[in-house]
């Protein structure tokens, strides 16, 4: 689960990360006051909220120099859809403003806290060359990178930080600050269960302080269930209305731009069975685990949020029964499939814990579904099924 | 012979009073595997069908000697059955339960190493010998004993696998789930040394998925060590690069982790890649010369 700069730095600023006073609006008028409300002279910057990076490049910030130039800015962009390299070409509508003081920049960083997967450890990511496509500076100059694991029955130690803040060029006076900095990221990553945190850029101030200038967190969804501060944070205007209901249903679903639905029991059958519809010459609609302990419920609710999307013109369902049997989702398609009627060609292929119970059930239901051997053969059904109905 | 479990695997079940717990204990004991004791909290002293239930997992080892352990507790508490498990000197701990919280198994995974303990997964479907022995969720009707290892991040992939094998008439030394979680216990480079070394396996069946380096290192262990053949499948190939947020997760992976980069890897070292999912069974019997 991720969430939007404003809410990342208030969290982050519960556990004593260093931010600039700001103020979140969502009106052009709440930009104007939010700007008299902090006060100084200026100037302040105004920044778009969405789940996505690269909002400079795509105009949803601005340095304004009055509360005029910030309403007449924020004008523009409260309702305006954002297109950056992180939103996919739909991109994402602006509903919120954030407006901070500015400060005087002396440099700019980037700073990273996340799991390596290579070591089981969360692990520092650092660069000199902060504020561009950290990417860019990864594949370009990987020597630019620095990386330091923190082990955790020893937890962040201040050395690292002196250690790291040489490296990148901190000037000694500095170090304490960025010392406080990173300790106090650590400690909100692991106060929160965080799966990424990420300050780009991280701003060492002309007066020598360390300050997070933007900031991004994400969260292990597994451990939203001892988070109930974090899972208020979702934003549901940033999620796909159909993975939000998949959630609601505990199914894992991710929409895709094709016209084949996929229901799947299991992540690797899943993208598997993507894999096949695109060899057989389909594309995929969706990524679709029901997961293993699936009732007749849950397959019927996985069934409508497929066909909820307009875009699909056939179903694929490919079942191997584990934990999960097969008369329970033959159950629960026939259910979805009397209840929706059956307006899309549906191929099932299923093997596995009461294959034959569940093959009955669906023989028996005189419903007109196509049945596959394999998954090569429902493949080729449902690209054959929906080119025939003219997709 | 075979690798990890066997006939004379001795189980504890962890959670063997929750309906899944109780539903595969059944099972994996009228598979043949010696389920000898189980765990939960408050219920020891009483039975499951005959199998005594003990308090901790330190007392149901006293009592029973069982040397390997399948958990089925709910997420919030796997990690402390893990532990648990690992700290009352059971050898070798499956776990199968999934949605466990990354940081949890951060801790798990520094603490097991000051244990002997294996762990198997967590969000695995298990181990299992055909004819043998079968610790997990696994339908075990599909599998045929014989002499082909697989190996798998994903669980109903590895049916899928089995199955395609099964029909062909190819059987299968001993079968592991991984778990496809970003921090788990055992890797795929652990697994194929044990089939490496085991005279019972003939040749061996890796499945991986997107994301991670461990594939990537598994492969550079095959290109150096691996005497057997090995059939693959990458899956995950169609994925879309996904809607981010941040570019830290890109970074620490370097590259790796990419469907392209993984079968590459595995391309070069000598791997036979499956085109398709339906295809591993005879992909092996290829990489077999049969």
């Amino acid at each position: 689960m991720n969430i939007h700069e404003f809410q990342a730095k208030q969290v982050l600023a519960r556990y004593g990360v260093a931010t600039l006073r700001g103020e979140v609006a969502d009106t052009a008028g709440g930009v104007a006051e939010a700007i008299a409300k902090l006060g100084g002279t200026g100037p302040w910057v105004v920044k778009a909220q969405i789940h996505a990076g690269g909002r400079g490049k795509a105009g949803g910030v601005k340095l304004v120099k009055s509360a005029a130039e910030g309403r007449e800015y924020a004008d523009w962009l409260l309702g305006r859809t954002l297109v950056t390299h992180q939103t996919g070409p739909e991109g994402r509508v602006v509903r919120r403003c954030f407006v901070e003081e500015g400060c005087r920049i002396a440099r700019e960083l980037y700073l990273g806290l996340t799991l390596d997967r290579e070591t089981s450890l969360l692990t520092v990511i650092a660069s000199s060359e902060g504020g561009v496509d950290i990417e860019e500076v990864a594949t370009h100059t990987p020597e630019k990178i620095l990386r330091a694991a923190i082990l955790p029955e020893a937890g962040f130690q201040p050395f690292l930080a002196r250690k790291l803040g040489r490296q990148l060029g901190l000037p000694a006076a500095s170090l304490p600050s960025f010392g406080r900095f990173l300790g106090a990221l650590y400690e909100a990553t692991i106060a929160t269960d965080a799966a990424l945190v990420e300050i780009n850029p991280l701003v060492l101030t002309e007066d020598g302080q360390i300050l997070a200038l933007d900031a991004k967190m994400g969260f292990d969804d597994n451990a939203l269930f001892r988070h109930a501060d974090i899972r208020e944070l979702r934003d549901p205007n940033e999620e796909d209305p159909r993975e939000q209901q998949a959630q609601h249903f505990d199914l894992s679903y991710v929409a895709l731009d094709g016209s084949i639905g996929c229901m799947v029991n299991g992540a690797g059958l899943a993208m598997a069975t993507m894999d096949i519809v695109k060899y057989a010459g389909g594309e995929p609609a969706n990524f679709l685990d029901v997961g293993g302990g699936a009732d007749a419920k849950k397959v019927a609710a996985a069934f409508r949020i497929i066909l909820s999307d307009a875009a699909v013109k056939g179903v694929f369902v490919n079942i191997f029964g584990g934990i999960m049997r097969c008369d329970v989702l033959a159950e629960g398609v026939v259910v979805a499939a009397r209840e929706l009627g059956l307006k899309v060609p549906v191929v099932v292929r299923m093997e596995g814990t009461n294959v034959e119970l569940g093959r009955k059930i669906l023989a028996e239901s005189g419903l007109d579904i196509i049945t596959a051997s394999d998954m090569l053969d429902g493949a080729r059904k449902v690209v054959a099924a929906t080119q025939g109905a003219g997709a | 012979m075979s690798i990890l479990v066997n006939k004379a695997t001795r189980v504890v079940t962890q959670g063997i009073t929750g309906a899944t717990g109780q539903f595969h204990t059944r099972t994996c004991r009228e598979y043949g595997t010696q389920m000898v004791a189980g765990v939960t909290p408050g219920k020891g002293g009483s039975d499951f069908e005959g199998i005594p239930i003990f308090d901790t997992v330190d007392e149901a080892r006293a009592a029973t000697d069982c040397n390997a352990s399948v958990i089925y507790v709910p997420p919030a508490f796997a990690a402390d059955a893990i532990m648990e498990a690992a700290d009352a000197g059971v050898e070798l701990v499956i776990c199968i339960t999934e949605g466990i919280p990354i940081l949890d198994m951060v801790r798990v995974k520094r603490f097991l190493a000051s244990t002997g303990a294996r762990l198997i997964g967590p969000n695995c479907p298990g181990v299992i010998t055909p004819g043998e022995c079968k610790i997990g969720i696994m339908p075990g009707y599909i599998h045929l004993p014989g002499r082909v290892g697989v190996v798998s991040r994903s669980g109903t992939l590895t049916y899928e696998a089995v199955h395609q094998l099964t029909q062909l008439g190819i059987g299968q030394s001993s079968c592991v789930g991984i778990g496809g979680d970003p921090v788990n216990g055992t890797s795929f480079l652990d697994v194929l040394e044990r089939f490496n070394a085991d005279p019972d396996t003939d040749a061996v069946i890796m499945i991986g998925e997107i994301g991670g380096s461990a594939e990537e290192e598994a492969a550079d262990y095959v290109r150096r060590e691996m005497k057997k053949p090995i059939a693959g499948f990458i899956a995950g190939q169609t994925a879309p690069k996904g809607k981010r947020m941040g570019h830290a997760g890109a970074i620490i992976s370097g590259g790796k982790g990419t469907a392209e980069a993984k079968i590459e890897a595995m391309l070069a070292a000598g791997i036979r890649m499956a085109p398709t999912p339906a295809e591993l069974g005879i992909t092996l019997r290829e990489a077999l010369g049969a």
